[in-house]
């Protein structure tokens, strides 16, 4: 005997108010936590931005953002200026760490748009950091940064995240070990733009060359390391420009 | 075990010795190849698999009588997608820093055979309770595959243990280090998982011959 569960019209019915069912259940979920979701995300980026200028509790070995209920104080206390650098334009606007890096990205590809670049100008200890967003490929998904600089572009700090880099390899970007080697690096060489790369092989483990523009990589994630190293060129290599304009004024 | 009758408990115990997902049945390896480098990613990665099998067990259990067995297949993949994304939702809503470091495995957890072939094999064929351990079962037996073998790769490889260093410190040539002993880099690449694993079922099959098949 046929079942009632093998007709045809019964599956097509199943088919689709299970569709149904489900993609409202997602859409409800979706749409109502997203303003909770974005809200979380503003927050993150400000940590993560505070976090590039050294601000953050981290202990030995931790990585740790100051907790969430007091980054909009420290935001507004730490980072003195945001700027847009578009061409040769320099606007200031104190919502430019809301710039989308992956939206700007996709629009500069057409060539009548000049591409929005925001930097972040934070006061620690009376030293003045330059924190860049920037935003590549690793090997799964995105990854991204944010690079606090001083104004000869040496590296002070850098946080990097990932959407999906291999747990326990290529994941390992966001950990202090890797991190931390960033700090005293050297993106210029006698004013020429080097970047840093992340380097298999690398005659210098204990990272004591800050002017080698190399960092060790990690063993068992070459193609997000490739990735890093590519995304600091291609990224911060835009904002060279703004740098020399420090130097001569 | 008072609270279980004898057929229940046998429901959570096989997976963990004579019918193990993973050693026995050969399921979900892609993912214990894949995050079993660190012990911290395979723990993780077993505590989220613990929750979306047995959960997911228990949905598509009560709704065995009513899926068509046509498209079971398909329904299957659907429920345990759309639960995982909405407890991704869920943890980015509320849980923001937890759902951090669970999102690499979002992706994994879905395509894990394991979660599939137990909706298919068992959950479409009993009731939700034996469903559950069978869940939960399942996933323990996975759970302990993916952390021996993330014990050995990363004790191996990196000489640490959840992150921490036991074995001194490779760099600064202290502990076992100033002996000569160094990390084998090799061990963190996937395919050294598949020897491990390999090894494991040779003295699992070597311990009781009856799991060795006959040909």
């Amino acid at each position: 005997m046929e079942k009632r569960t093998d007709k045809n019209s019964y599956t097509i019915l199943f088919a689709i108010g299970m569709v149904l069912v489900v993609g409202s259940l997602l859409a409800f979920a979706a749409a109502s936590l997203k303003p909770k979701i974005d809200e979380n995300r503003r927050i993150e980026k400000q940590q993560n931005i505070l976090y590039a200028m050294g601000v953050n509790n981290n202990e030995e070995g931790s990585v740790a953002f100051i907790s969430t209920d007091v980054v909009a104080d420290e935001f507004t206390k730490y980072i003195k200026k945001q700027i847009i650098i578009q061409g040769d334009k320099v606007t200031e606007d104190a919502n430019a760490y809301l710039i989308d890096i992956k939206k700007e990205q996709t629009a500069a590809k057409t060539a009548s748009y000049q591409r929005r670049l925001p930097l972040f100008i934070g006061e620690k200890d009376s030293k003045t950091f330059y924190i860049a967003p920037i935003r590549g490929k690793g090997l799964w998904d995105a990854i991204w940064a944010y690079v606090a600089m001083d104004k000869d572009m040496v590296v002070q700090g850098v946080f990097f995240d990932h959407t999906g880099e291999t747990a326990g390899l290529g994941a390992n970007i966001n950990k202090r070990f890797f991190m931390d080697d960033f700090i005293g690096e050297h993106l210029l060489s006698n004013g020429v733009f080097k970047g840093i790369k992340v380097a298999k092989g690398n005659a210098d483990p204990l990272n004591k060359d800050k002017t080698d523009h190399e960092i060790d990589a990690i063993a068992g994630a070459t193609i997000t390391g490739d990735g890093v190293s590519a995304m600091l060129r291609s990224e911060l290599k835009l904002y060279v420009p703004y740098f020399k304009t420090l130097k001569t004024n | 075990m008072g609270l279980l009758s004898k057929k229940d408990a046998q429901l959570i115990t096989d997976p963990l010795t004579d019918n193990n997902p993973v050693t026995i049945q050969v399921l979900g390896i892609c993912s214990a190849l894949a995050i079993t480098a660190e012990l911290e990613a395979s723990l993780v990665m077993a505590i989220s698999v613990l929750f979306v099998l047995s959960i997911g067990n228990v949905v598509i259990s009560l709704m065995r009588n009513i899926i068509p067995s046509k498209i079971r297949i398909i329904v299957q993949l659907i429920v345990v997608a759309a639960l995982v994304i909405v407890v991704d939702l869920v943890l980015k809503a509320f849980a923001y820093e937890l759902s951090k470091t669970l999102s690499v495995f979002v992706g994994l957890i879905i395509t894990n055979c394991i979660i599939m072939g137990r909706f298919e094999a068992f959950a479409l064929a009993n009731g939700p309770w034996k469903a559950f351990l069978d869940g939960i079962g399942n996933s323990l037996g996975y759970g302990v595959i993916l952390i021996i073998v993330g014990f050995f790769r990363e004790l191996l490889g990196s000489g640490t243990l959840f992150g921490i260093p036991v074995l001194g410190d490779p760099i600064a040539k202290t502990g076992l280090y100033s002996i000569g002993y160094e990390n084998n880099g090799f061990i963190i690449m996937p395919p050294m998982a598949l020897i491990v694993l390999g090894i494991i079922i040779w003295i699992q099959r070597s311990r009781n011959e009856a799991l060795i098949e006959e040909h």
